[in-house]
């Protein structure tokens, strides 16, 4: 089987992360519990009468493929792979409120036509002009690691060169309420960067694209090697620990190996637990989090990837995303974890190339 | 006449999300498809359920939008003399 390196990255995110040359040296801080993604110019990557009808989600997928592609001095890949919680959520909500403010009448098919969930593999293939394999996985919070799992098989096995994986979701106002009234956004106002001291229910939510050339060729450029990613749908808070030493056992590894563990952190008391556990568990590790950059949505662990590609390349941890004062010399093999309410439990491992 | 125009304008720009675009921007006379505005086909099916909307005009005739959606000038004339509301 062959090796598997992440070639190029493209962020768009609740940071200004588009810029690959930069790296979480400018932080915005918001004090809401819903913190939007920084929008690039879109117009420098998108033509004006193609982006007129696209979403917020659609343009953050395409332009941050692009950014991505850029890096990776590719014009087209031989698939694209697309990770989504919610798909094209504003699109799905204009077109079901015109069905009840119309009564069934009137209705355009603008929104329709932008709402599907594949809506954004769709157009990136368009701007790319890409006829290959495309394909969009739904998966709530394991979305995205469906998406890099399927590109590492493919990858694995020679059957593509470069792939583009990437996670994007946006925010969508009734959704959004919907999720306040139910409690997973955080009633109160503690903003994101008081995540872990909360101890409250919820999370604060994001939104954002984070796209990656994949490929079975290391370059000059590369950033990591994909090691590993295992999902799990369910999994006991008292077994996550075996797991977790299973999962790096299958790999000749065990916790002493890993030079930095990236823990998925929403700040929700019912849940962080899992967390909690783990971080014990590697309690001599070096240990990180995000969701206090990127909010939580059901692809935010792709910007935990973008996180992780990032400090190996650069062999820079920031401050900011630090959770414990445990240093290492160096990050040569990196481990995340993320589930979201218990649910959708994933494991990815990376090594430096 | 003036009035309906004005409003054709705006609504075109909201419903067909021209965002870089003002009222002031299009011309009476200018074409919306093809060489002028530049629209296409989505676009014109966002104007039939508009003129359904806004007008209670319904279009069964696609052929007939073709003269009718040529500019603000065609569609205001005919909007006056069709509308049911």
């Amino acid at each position: 089987m062959k090796n598997v390196y992440i070639n190029s990255v493209g962020s768009i995110s609740a940071q200004k992360t588009f810029d690959n040359a930069a790296f979480l040296n400018d932080i915005t801080k918001y004090h809401d519990n819903v913190i939007p993604a920084v929008n690039p110019v879109y117009k420098d990557y998108i033509s004006p009468a193609a982006a007129r009808r696209m979403a917020k989600g659609i343009k953050m997928g395409i332009v941050s493929s692009k950014i991505a592609l850029n890096e990776a001095n590719l014009d087209n890949v031989d698939a694209i792979i697309t990770g989504t919680g919610m798909g094209c959520v504003r699109d799905s909500e204009k077109f079901v409120r015109a069905i009840i403010d119309n009564d069934e009448q009137y209705l355009t098919p603008t929104p329709f036509i932008q709402s599907t969930h594949n809506t954004v593999g769709g157009q990136i293939a368009l701007e790319l002009n890409c006829k290959g394999y495309n394909f969009t996985y739904v998966h709530s919070s394991i979305s995205f690691e469906s998406a890099l799992m399927d590109a590492l098989l493919q990858l694995q096995l020679d059957e593509a060169k470069n792939i583009l994986i990437g996670g994007v979701d946006e925010h969508g106002d009734h959704t959004t309420e919907i999720h306040k009234i139910i409690n997973h956004i955080k009633p109160e106002q503690v903003g994101p960067y008081n995540l872990l001291n909360s101890k409250t229910e919820g999370a604060v939510f994001g939104e954002g694209a984070n796209f990656f050339v994949l490929s079975n060729e290391k370059s000059n450029s590369s950033y990591a090697k994909i090691t590993s990613v295992q999902t799990y749908n369910t999994l006991q808070e008292n077994a996550l620990k075996q797991q977790a030493i299973a999962f790096l056992k299958e790999h000749d590894l065990s916790t002493d190996d890993i030079d930095l563990l990236i823990l998925g952190n929403n700040g929700d008391v019912n849940f962080d637990v899992f967390y909690n556990t783990l971080s014990e568990a590697f309690s001599k590790t070096p240990q990180a989090y995000y969701k206090h950059l990127s909010g939580e949505f059901n692809t935010a662990s792709s910007f935990g990837f973008w996180l992780a590609s990032k400090i190996i390349k650069t062999q820079t941890l920031p401050e900011v995303v630090k959770l414990n004062g445990v240093q290492a010399s160096s990050y040569k093999t990196v481990l995340l974890y993320n589930q979201y309410r218990g649910e959708n439990h994933s494991f990815t491992l990376l090594s430096q190339c | 006449m003036d009035a309906l125009k004005q409003e054709l304008k705006e609504n075109l720009i909201e419903q067909l999300n021209l965002e870089d675009m003002s009222p002031e921007d299009i011309a009476n006379d200018d074409m919306l498809f093809g060489d002028g505005l530049g629209l296409d086909s989505i676009d014109a099916l966002e104007l039939i359920v508009m003129l359904d909307k806004n007008y209670g005009i319904k279009l069964t005739d696609p052929k007939e939008g073709r003269a009718i959606f040529e500019s603000i000038n065609t569609m205001a004339a005919y909007i006056s003399e069709h509308r049911s509301k």
